[in-house]
């Protein structure tokens, strides 16, 4: 049995005379204990995906199960098998952190889960901030509260989206040691992130969705493998030749361009002398995930499932 | 699941509704007691030796269970409305919505809730209005029955309009343009058959009338009307109001998209 099965879904928006197709018939699998990526540009559809999952939102056709429960004839079992950290920083200011997760903890019937709040508190740097109001926490650990609530019922299928946008480096890491750690006790983890390093460090294996159709699936090493091999990579303050520019993958000074040989390689370099064009930091490298990612959007084909 | 397993289920989310109004109960019960007092001694003050609505009761005696009942009605409607939109305003409904709990759950508790507030608020300003006039037990189940039936009404009330409205200012035109004039034109502070005919036939249309002359029933052992035909009319609405409201809230009306 999979983890998570998505069955064709669609899912439409009419506003108005303006119809959306926000999901256009996407289908994978989720095995039990994997930690899957979806990644995607904004607007691709990864959020509308997980809010059907969990019961946010309605499908307009297809089918999504968790740990086999369909998520709309058996909506209840469904939801207690998964736990789901919102993208949006929510929270209620009426009470303390520590109530707020006996709240949510209540609500999944269990009365008495102070070992495991504790514990979880713990694992996510909160335990001088049990008794605090929410509405004095910062955005950080307000994020990781979200995370807590998610998790106060033990759910096998653990949904982060976006955990990390806005989020300073030592959360991250905080974060990412005890979900990898969950992961490692058996937890399946679906992620969306737009930081594709992380989903490159962290997922066996990765979805991308690109206009409401997914467009790649396949394990992380696989993806890597088939794309682009070697870039190469450095920084320059000065213009690009017009045959460079269009192939250059430009982060403010640093320069990519994907070279598979060493003709290409020396093709570059006398391209960008002959521009006068001066570079510093010049190195060779693997392609990564970033550049697998941009390849396959620019792409026009979709990869079916 | 049932509705006996809904019961359950919705404990924690009562629990959670009740303490959210507890925790600001200054100005959730203060608040509106206060108003209720005022409300008292000025009217009370003015017309306490011009108007005799049954024999024998003073004015003020009369007002009481009035203000009683529309202090509970008008809170109960703002607990489950003011809860809902808040939450989906802010974004924190989420929590709920992730939950197993059936709809049936989702009522018990929201409605649940609204009632206990009216109940307290109610309780409130019977307590305070005690210092300057008793009116009397009569026929105290009375009382509780409509009591208790006007909270669930206007508490399954709230519900629907705080999951219909998107912003505060849509709620407020429900709050001031539909609650206000039902609870001002049900006779809190006269009996209907003191209007001229055209306002006495349509205060007959709101069931609110039914709710204020059933809940002074139980007070003065005399009302407008039958307090049987009140009891019709009363739960017939209750009925209908929170069939209303289960249902939107079985479609996920405005919440589950």
């Amino acid at each position: 049995m999979s983890a998570v099965s998505f069955q064709n879904v669609t899912k439409t928006f009419v506003s108005g005379d303006r119809t959306v197709r926000a999901l256009q018939g996407v289908s994978f699998d989720i095995a039990q204990g994997e930690f899957f990526g979806l990644l995607g540009p904004n607007g691709a559809g990864k959020t509308t995906l997980i809010s059907i999952l969990a019961g946010l939102s309605r499908a307009t056709s297809g089918a999504v199960t968790v740990q086999g429960h369909d998520v709309v004839s058996d909506y209840a079992s469904a939801r207690r098998t998964l736990g789901v950290v919102p993208q949006e920083l929510v929270f209620d200011p009426f009470f303390s952190v520590r109530e707020t997760l006996r709240i949510q903890s209540a609500y999944f019937g269990l009365r008495r889960n102070d070992d495991w709040i504790d514990e979880l508190l713990a694992n996510l740097g909160l335990s001088d901030k049990a008794e605090a109001n929410m509405r004095q926490l910062s955005g950080g650990m307000k994020r990781r509260v979200l995370v807590a609530q998610a998790l106060v019922h033990r759910p096998p299928v653990i949904v982060l989206d976006e955990p990390t946008a806005g989020v300073d480096v030592e959360l991250r890491q905080t974060l990412w040691h005890f979900i990898a750690q969950l992961n490692k006790q058996g937890h399946t983890v679906l992620l969306t992130t737009h930081y594709l390093e992380e989903a490159e460090a962290l997922c066996h294996r990765i979805g991308m969705l690109k206009q409401g159709q997914l467009v790649a699936l396949d394990r992380t090493s696989a993806l890597l493998a088939g794309t682009a091999s070697t870039m190469l990579r450095f920084k320059t303050d000065g213009v690009l030749p017009a045959a460079l520019a269009d192939k250059a993958r430009v982060t403010g000074r640093v320069v990519q361009l994907p070279a598979h040989d060493a003709i290409e390689v020396e093709q570059i370099l006398a391209d960008l002398r002959a521009a006068r064009c001066k570079v510093e930091d010049l190195e060779m490298g693997r392609a990564d995930l970033e550049d697998v990612f941009l390849a396959i959007m620019q792409g026009q084909q979709g990869v079916s499932a | 699941m049932t509705w006996l397993a809904s019961v359950q289920g919705a404990r924690p989310l009562f629990v959670k509704e009740v303490l959210r109004f507890w925790k600001v109960s200054f100005q959730t019960i203060g608040a509106p007691v206060l108003t209720a007092v005022l409300y008292l001694l000025i009217f009370g003050h003015v017309l306490q030796d011009h108007v005799e609505v049954f024999k024998g009761v003073s004015y003020t005696r009369f007002l009481i269970p009035g203000l009683v009942m529309m202090s509970l009605l008008q809170n109960a409607f703002a607990n489950s409305s003011s809860s809902l939109i808040q939450s989906k305003i802010t974004g924190n409904l989420v929590f709920v919505l992730l939950t197993p709990l059936s709809h049936r759950a989702w009522f018990l508790a929201y409605v649940g809730a609204s009632l206990v507030r009216g109940l307290a608020v109610g309780l409130g300003v019977f307590a305070v209005t005690a210092f300057f006039a008793l009116p009397g037990l009569a026929e105290p189940w009375w009382a509780l029955v409509f009591a208790v039936l006007g909270g669930t009404l206007l508490g399954a009330l709230g519900l629907i309009a705080g999951l219909w409205a998107d912003k505060f200012d849509q709620m407020a035109a429900f709050q001031n343009f539909i609650i206000m004039p039902m609870t001002f034109l049900s006779g809190v502070f006269y009996s209907v058959h003191s209007l001229p005919p055209f306002w006495q036939g349509l205060s007959h249309l709101n069931p609110f009338f039914y709710l204020i002359d059933g809940f002074r029933r139980g007070f003065f052992g005399a009302s407008d009307v039958s307090p049987w035909l009140s009891l019709g009319v009363v739960a017939t609405a209750a009925l209908g109001v929170s069939a209303l409201a289960l249902q939107l809230l079985r479609r996920g009306y405005k919440i589950r998209h």
